[in-house]
């Protein structure tokens, strides 16, 4: 029988549906080191949990809300974030955070994407970059660098892939870091920031797919980490438009914006609710 | 600030009696895209819904706009949007989503002519098989069409209390003519009109199961951020909500989402008979169209010919049986609708050549007038 060793818990076995485990992901994948640092965030931040939810689209790192053991929700493929913002919007007392890869929420889902960040929905995003559909097999994505290998590319990517970190900057994201999972405190340490930043937060994490990226592309799952240690440079005053993706120039690591500004809930109340409301709306929040 | 139910007399549009009744169904949040001829209810509500607490939000495209209404539900909020063609095409993703999810939502279709961009301000009522089977995958939904601006008023209300009762999303299906049409609208007292809610949970917050069904086959519904660590998903789910790739999982769930309805049709079906009693000819109508089937009643009953007008209120479910008992002593059917026969279909199978089923119909643009009617009945019977 294999009865579960009840001295060796995981200290996130709290925040995780240990009866879902194994999980779907493949040996090598950085999609568990990008989740456990983000359970890691939610847990180390202080918020309340059980206000706390999790929404993701669809895809492997999508499968992150069904692992986590909160309120949490696998929509459709693009659609996490207007899922998230309706329901930030109709209960503003709610953590959201959104887990989902960059097919879902750059391909699919890139014009929701830009809106949330526009509104300043006060919504954290984090992005596994995988550079490639997982799920599916390997196909081009839209982080996909230039002449790569895919499924859908076998002679090279011709199209140049997104710098999310600028695409969020020009959208008017609060928050914007960018990691690796090499990375794995640092990253920690900026989704805990991006969750308790008021308004959209966006933390990238780049992140290996031996299986269905790194094979067509010459790339183990431990070249990947090499390349995340050797062709990185943490710059946390770059400038959003330094920083696309191409390893063999150097790829820039960081914490780049952090502002405040009204988030989109803020402004609603301000701009749209009538004044006596807004008092009424505010006495009686504990 | 105005209260959300706004008692009183009004003469006002289909579009803004549909604003107002969602208000007084407890809406609290609407998440739209302007389209013609619905923008009307987003621009009402817009106004609306802040003060009375709830929240409007243009979103970006329709799937968004019913993406956030999904999520807004799932926080425990009712929550709708409102579309037409192209928007409703967009949407279908997402209603499958609430149906798999059990996630109650209203979503109102201002039907206008089609297909692709068509007649974008001129009506007609192309969407009902859309409606039934839009999204992908077999599935039980309810649809209503209402045929005055005072009936979607009461509609609208209806649509929440079934949306909320069977966990379904609710379609309001009705058309250009009905949404900009102008008429009295009487708003009753808040105290007489009933809302109902989703059933909460009870017991246990460790051991809830979100798909374990209750009595009438609905399971209780717990909203973000109350303590229950719910997990919900669109694909295949167990009782616990865990996603589970199996035939027999398929079947449990599927067993639950189609039998809450069909084990309830006696609750939800809606119809109106008018002179049907003694009729021998049946004709079938909905929404705008069946302004026209009951002037076309009176002048077929003044010329000798024993017509009678059964109106669908819920298009769907269909209403089967009443087709089948009718069918068993009429001379046959007729079914009048601004599409080229989709109704009709239905009126054709559940009548199994009993009785013969005829059809009205129009692409769309204009409304049928009763004229047409009084000939087809001369011609076919």
């Amino acid at each position: 029988m294999n009865q579960p060793n009840k001295q060796l818990r995981h200290p996130l076995d709290d925040l995780l549906r240990t009866d879902r485990i194994p999980h779907i992901w493949c040996p090598g994948c950085g999609i568990g080191t990008a989740f456990s640092a983000c359970l890691t965030a939610m847990k180390k931040s202080g918020i309340d949990l059980e206000k706390t939810v999790m929404i993701s689209g669809i895809g492997c790192s999508g499968r992150g809300a069904g692992y986590v053991n909160l309120d949490s929700y696998h929509t459709t493929h693009g659609r996490a974030i207007p899922f998230a913002t309706g329901m930030k919007l109709a209960n503003p007392e709610l953590n959201v955070v959104v887990f989902s890869g960059d097919g879902d929420l750059f391909a699919i889902g890139g014009n929701h994407f830009i809106h949330a960040a526009r509104r300043n929905v006060d919504l954290t995003v984090v992005c596994v970059n995988n550079f490639n559909y997982g799920m599916t097999g390997g196909q081009v994505a839209a982080t996909t660098p230039f002449m790569a290998r895919t499924t859908t590319t076998p002679a090279g990517n011709p199209d140049a892939p997104f710098n999310l970190p600028l695409l969020a900057y020009a959208s008017g994201a609060s928050y914007i870091a960018r990691w690796t999972i090499l990375h794995a405190r640092d990253l920690m340490e900026s989704i805990q920031e991006a969750i308790l930043n008021r308004g959209f937060s966006f933390v990238e994490v780049l992140s290996p797919c031996p299986v269905n990226y790194g094979r067509r592309n010459k790339e183990k799952a431990m070249d990947s980490m090499r390349i995340y240690q050797e062709r990185t440079l943490i710059r946390n005053d770059a400038r959003p438009w330094e920083l696309d993706i191409d390893f063999d120039k150097g790829v820039i690591l960081g914490k780049f914006i952090e502002t405040e500004r009204p988030t989109c809930t803020d402004r609603y109340d301000t701009v749209c609710r009538p004044k006596e409301l807004l008092e009424e709306m505010k006495g009686s929040k504990p | 600030m105005r209260p959300a139910v706004l008692t009183g007399e009004y003469f006002m549009t289909g579009d803004v009696a549909c604003a107002e009744g969602a208000l007084a169904a407890g809406c609290r949040f609407f998440g739209g895209y302007p389209i013609t001829p619905a923008t009307e209810i987003a621009e009402h509500i817009s106004g609306r819904l802040p003060e009375v607490g709830g929240t409007f939000i243009q979103m970006e495209d329709e799937i968004a706009a019913i993406a956030s209404v999904i999520g807004a539900s799932c926080a425990g909020v009712k929550s709708m949007t409102a579309t037409s063609g192209p928007g409703f095409s967009l949407m279908m993703e997402n209603l499958g989503l609430a149906i798999c999810t059990e996630t109650p939502c209203v979503l109102v279709n201002v039907q206008r002519a089609g297909p692709s961009t068509g007649l974008p301000t001129q009506g007609a009522q192309g969407d009902m098989m859309q409606a039934r089977w839009g999204s992908h995958g077999h599935y039980e939904i309810i649809a209503l069409a209402p045929s005055s601006p005072q009936e979607i008023f009461y509609q609208t209300i209806d649509a929440f209390n079934l949306s909320e009762t069977y966990r379904v999303p609710v379609l309001i299906m009705t058309d250009e003519m009905i949404g900009h049409l102008s008429e009295r609208v009487v708003i009753p007292d808040a105290k007489t009109i009933q809302t109902v809610s989703r059933p909460s949970p009870k017991g246990r917050k460790d051991r809830f199961n979100p798909y374990e069904a209750g009595p009438n086959g609905v399971a209780p519904m717990a909203a973000a951020g109350e303590g229950y660590h719910i997990h919900v998903t669109g694909l295949t789910h167990d009782q616990r909500g865990y996603p589970v790739m199996t035939v027999e999982a398929q079947e449990w769930m599927m067993n639950q989402l189609v039998g809450k309805i069909r084990r309830n049709l006696d609750d939800i079906i809606r119809t109106e008979a008018y002179r049907l009693e003694d009729a021998d000819i049946v004709i079938v109508s909905y929404g705008v169209s069946a302004r026209t089937s009951l002037a076309a009643v009176d002048e077929a009953r003044d010329q000798g010919i024993r017509a009678g007008l059964l109106r669908l209120i819920t298009v769907w479910p269909f209403p089967e049986s009443q087709i089948r008992e009718l069918a068993k002593r009429v001379k046959g059917f007729l079914t009048v609708e601004l599409n080229l026969g989709q109704m009709h279909l239905e009126v054709e199978r559940c009548a199994a050549g009993r009785a013969p089923a005829f059809l009205v119909g129009h692409p769309g643009g204009t409304i049928i007038p009763p004229d047409d009617v009084i000939q087809a009945l001369k011609e076919h019977f």
